[in-house]
């Protein structure tokens, strides 16, 4: 994030020479109250929610979501080469890297802080968030929300603590956007799930500055499970951040996070991720969102790092006049593989959705465009304008769509409209005409081509997208 | 030969440039010199190869160079590339700019001036100049938020690009049919800001099809170009002559190797 993009104490040399690199390939030393073995076990997920103090209903949850992911195949579609090479035997499911989360920087574990530090995490709170989770490993090591809104009501914790302090919310709203079953990844989850973000905010509370939740997977094979709960009572607002990074190892780690938002009457969330996992992340996570009557529900989505990531954040708009939104950019290089998109399902009349999408691939990359529009009998006058645009940097990569329409109403209106193009030669000359080196000139292209994206981003990070962008890019030519 | 005999140093001296695009001969033997803060106009017929000029002048990569050479500011640029040329102080105002979508024509002419000028200028200092040619060529503020030429029409495309000529501040800034569909005030107002940009300090090579801009812009020298060559040389008179009599004239009067 702003956190995971900013470095601001490198000197230009040393950007220069990681240039091709990931800059938050480090890691620390392991120094951790809990590892466990690899692979899973029903033991495993039994201490887990022991070792959370969970109510038995969680634990039951767990024990049924495990029997689910061992029963389901694996997904049929998407990258199944890739897909086929996880070895679930091989990850870490639970680790504990210090005793409890902490509300005041100090007392984080001083490894750990370093690592925050380095990441930009303390800074980027005092200048513009109003509140901050930072998840190492499975567990979140430090929370803080600003008083004025603690004092509104407003909840924003760990998940963990969620289900602790706020039981009777979390029972009430927890799997029920997502079940365990959905699919194999998301039962995954629910058998292991550890930290992510709980946000309750109390009906008309507006929360103008974003909250932000940052990841940081350390061990090699480790794997993240992080489980996200926003409901926004009628007629509020909130903008939540999440950012994640990961070291750079030879082999694998997973991250197969659920995020389930509930938008109630009138409400307005916005989600907004930049993911900048190292290249050797799986990304497989499942984002839904329902939306009530008025509601308005935002996916802002970057996906830049990974090795792979699936994801396809979707909206049910199940209340009259429901809008969604979902824009979604990708940034592929060699042996990435972005398979990105949306879902977005018209279930009430009135209801009305925008899908942008916008992927560049570079170096043999790939980038996947996979949407679904659905609506239902009965939505009447609801309208839906999806649009993709891919940019190609070179022949050696590759850019797909795959869009769905599924429409059994007859009164609506759909657009769809897809465009590939190339980084021109004529736009090249123009701007090295105009003293730009090529690498510049090519990063100047490209991030015009984001602009639709990173100009809804808050200012902070819009300037470190476009110099992680340019850094990108440098490591692309020549 | 083209300008001024002189002794010294040409900024720019072409000779015998031969240029092919995909294989086509376009360019067959361009002999020109252009001293410092000089204004020369070419003239020609479409498809006569005025443009092929420009393009290889900044280094476009598929115009290719078979023969002859290009010394500007005493060094062989032929195998530059653009931004090199652009630092040593060439600058080319584009007869169909293209549009980059997504970049703010402020965050562009930023990073264009600093590229050129090999420092970065303080905003409050760019501003206050930018300011001062915008107001000069009649442009709102409200272009500098817009994307470079994305939706612009046909003037406000060319005025942009005498903007970028003047904040660049070149040597020789050659500027391709600029005036081409220009009504006349946007005409007039171009042509204010090409003589604001001509000064002791910048060259200006104008190629243009009409002589009506040379009625607000006086040329030191005006050249014939046809079939891929300067065919005839003279002063701001031999527009005149040109609009009165057309190019067939030229055509008639002079064998195609051209005037010596």
């Amino acid at each position: 994030m702003a956190a995971e993009l900013r470095q601001p104490h490198e000197t230009t040399e040393s950007i220069r020479s990681i240039a091709s690199d990931y800059k938050y390939g480090f890691s620390d030393t392991e120094d951790y109250v809990f590892k466990s073995g690899r692979g899973l076990t029903e033991e495993i997920v039994r201490r887990i929610s022991e070792m959370k103090n969970e109510p038995e209903w969680m634990l039951k949850f767990r024990l049924r979501a495990l029997d689910v992911f061992r029963k389901k195949p694996m997904p049929t579609w998407g990258n199944c080469k890739l897909l086929g090479d996880i070895d679930f035997d091989n990850i870490f499911y639970y680790i504990k890297p210090s005793e409890r989360g902490e509300k005041n920087w100090d007392e984080v574990p001083e490894g750990i802080k370093q690592t925050f530090d380095r990441l930009g995490i303390p800074e980027a709170e005092r200048k513009f968030l109003a509140g901050v989770t930072a998840q190492y490993e499975s567990e979140v090591v430090y929370h803080s929300i600003r008083e004025d809104l603690e004092k509104q009501g407003v909840i924003f914790l760990d998940m963990d603590s969620g289900l602790r302090e706020h039981g009777d919310i979390v029972r009430e709203h927890f799997a029920t956007v997502i079940p365990a079953a959905d699919n194999k990844f998301s039962a995954l989850n629910s058998a292991v799930w550890s930290g992510g973000s709980f946000i309750w905010v109390p009906p008309g509370v507006r929360v103008e500055i974003p909250l932000q939740a940052y990841f940081r997977i350390n061990a090699e094979n480790m794997g993240q499970f992080e489980r996200t709960l926003i409901i926004a009572e009628p007629g509020s607002y909130v903008h939540y951040i999440e950012g994640c990074t990961a070291p750079t190892y030879s082999t694998d780690s997973l991250h197969s996070a659920v995020v389930e938002l509930i938008a109630k009457k009138g409400a307005h969330i916005r989600y907004t991720t930049i993911q900048n996992w190292s290249k050797n992340v799986y990304n497989l996570v499942t984002k839904r969102a329902v939306a009530h009557e008025d509601a308005k529900v935002e996916w802002i989505d970057g996906n830049l790092g990974s090795k792979l990531t699936m994801k396809y954040p979707a909206i049910y708009l199940v209340g009259q006049r429901a809008h969604g939104e979902v824009l979604s950019v990708a940034l592929s290089g060699s042996e990435q593989h972005q398979d990105a998109g949306a879902k977005i399902i018209h279930a009430a009349p009135n209801t009305t959705s925008t899908i942008v999408s916008k992927s560049i691939t570079k170096d043999g990359g790939r980038a996947s465009y996979r949407g679904l529009i659905k609506v239902y009998p009965g939505a009447k006058n609801s309208k839906s304008s999806v649009r993709c645009d891919a940019l190609l940097l070179d022949e050696a990569s590759r850019s797909d769509t795959y869009p769905t329409m599924v429409v059994d109403e007859k009164e609506v209106t759909i657009e769809h409209e897809a465009t590939v193009s190339k980084v021109g030669e004529e736009q090249l000359f123009y701007l090295m005409s105009r003293g730009l080196t090529e690498a510049e000139a090519k990063a100047m292209i490209v991030n015009g081509f984001f602009e639709p994206f990173t100009k809804e981003l808050p200012l902070e990070y819009a300037v470190e997208l476009n110099r992680l962008i340019q850094l990108e890019m440098e490591g692309s030519v020549g | 030969m083209a300008a001024r005999d002189s002794k010294q140093e040409s900024l720019l001296k072409i000779e015998d440039l031969w240029v092919s695009v995909e294989g086509k001969d376009i360019l067959k033997g361009v002999n020109l010199a252009i001293n410092k803060g000089e204004v020369h106009a070419i003239m020609g017929r479409n498809g006569s190869g005025k443009s092929t000029l420009s393009y290889t002048l900044m280094g476009h990569p598929r115009y290719r160079i078979n023969r002859g050479s290009i010394i500007f500011k005493g060094e062989e640029i032929g195998d530059l590339p653009p931004n090199d040329r652009a630092k040593m102080g060439l600058a080319l105002a584009f007869q169909y700019p293209v549009a980059i979508p997504g970049v703010s024509v402020s965050n562009f002419l930023r990073a264009s001036v600093k590229s050129v000028r090999g420092q970065e200028i303080p905003v409050k200092e760019f501003r206050q100049e930018l300011k001062a040619q915008m107001a000069l060529l009649e442009v709102k503020d409200e272009f500098l938020s817009r994307y470079i030429n994305d939706g612009f029409s046909g003037g406000e495309k060319k005025r942009l690009e005498i903007l970028q000529m003047t904040m660049l501040k070149p040597a020789l800034a050659v500027l391709d049919e600029t005036d081409s569909g220009l009504d006349i005030d946007a005409l007039k107002v171009v042509s204010t800001g090409i003589n604001t940009l001509a000064t002791k300090e910048t060259a200006v090579l104008l190629i243009t099809h009409y002589q009506r801009i040379l009625n607000y812009v006086k040329p030191d020298f005006v050249h014939v170009f046809q079939s891929g060559q300067i065919v005839k040389t003279g002063g701001s008179e031999l527009s005149e002559e040109l609009e009165e009599r057309g190019y067939d004239w030229v055509t008639q009067e002079l064998t195609p190797s051209g005037v010596a």
